[in-house]
């Protein structure tokens, strides 16, 4: 779901980096301020994991295929914030070294595939006031699959306002297609989550506050 | 911590080597769409891209397609821990 250059007008790229700048600057004050140092590791390993599994495109109908995003997976780990974080380093990476999604659609990929996601997320675990683990794969699952819709319409209503392609076209195409999409980022989400409880759990035992600064 | 972070770095490694070369070449959900809904001429790299060190996961100077796509893999894998790790750890430091 990588926006390249061209798709978005200046202004539209523009006027989604101000929400990814924003929500990164929380994340790294975030970094700062209630990290502990054990979990630094945490937040490099995490984007590792999400930089991989997004190489590995699935199969979905038609000739398409569908790639994991991570943002679910980061949220449920590390809180909303500093998801924003890692997807913002793994975006990073993927536009200045691989050519992958746009530079000055870096912030509307940052948008679209990480802080839309974390904060549905995050929303989600803040609401639902509960860390018990069956109540956590249930979040993810949800989440997960939540997270890469509403990152799809995001993207659809970006292309729509860029004036690319009418938002009656691609909002219905974006959401159909990414619908079986977003199936494989729950199930992905879930194993992840799964694996971590089963070796790690107190990683994910803390509920993140919603709040951003201190 | 250690054990956890070398363990789960190991499967990241492992899956961006090992299962990448492997993963569907079909175009991707917004990929399809475009091309579908024939805006996929609008998107170009940035002139920034047009060097990029290693260009749409294949590593240069590879002639093996599948044997670059791992490398490059293995390749990002380690410098976004690197960078996640470091940015995280740099964000500590500072008051």
């Amino acid at each position: 779901m990588h926006i390249p250059d061209g798709f978005l007008t200046t202004e539209v790229a523009l006027a989604c980096a101000v929400p990814a700048v924003v929500a990164v600057g929380i994340g790294l004050r975030k970094a700062n301020v209630d990290l502990d140092e054990r979990r630094v590791p945490l937040l490099g390993v995490t984007a590792a994991f999400v930089f991989a599994a997004q190489m590995l495109n699935f199969p979905v109908a038609g000739g398409t295929s569908g790639h994991f995003m991570g943002a679910a997976l980061a949220a449920v780990l590390l809180g909303p914030w500093l998801a924003c974080l890692v997807l913002a380093v793994v975006l990073g990476v993927q536009a200045f070294v691989f050519a992958d999604g746009g530079i000055t659609a870096l912030g509307a990929n940052i948008f679209n595939m990480g802080v839309i996601g974390a904060l549905v997320v995050g929303g989600i675990m803040h609401f639902a006031r509960t860390v018990a683990p069956k109540a956590l794969l249930a979040i993810s699952a949800a989440g997960a699959w939540l997270a890469v819709m509403a990152g799809a319409a995001l993207t659809a209503v970006e292309l729509a306002i860029s004036g690319t392609v009418p938002l009656g076209t691609v909002l219905p195409a974006m959401l159909g297609t990414h619908a079986l999409i977003a199936a494989g980022e729950a199930v992905i989400t879930v194993a992840a989550v799964s694996a971590v409880l089963s070796t790690r759990p107190d990683l994910v035992g803390r509920r993140p506050a919603l709040a951003g600064a201190h | 911590m250690r054990l956890f972070t070398i363990l789960a770095l190991a499967v990241a490694i492992g899956l961006a080597t090992a299962a990448s070369p492997f993963a569907s070449a079909s175009p991707d959900g917004l990929e399809r769409v475009a091309e579908d809904k024939a805006f996929i001429d609008t998107g170009r790299l940035a002139p920034i891209q047009e060097e990029s060190p290693v260009p749409d996961y294949a590593f240069p100077g590879i002639t093996d397609e599948r044997f670059a796509t791992a490398v490059a893999g293995f390749t990002g894998t380690l410098i976004v821990f690197a960078l996640g790790f470091g940015v995280a750890a740099a964000a500590r430091r500072t008051a």
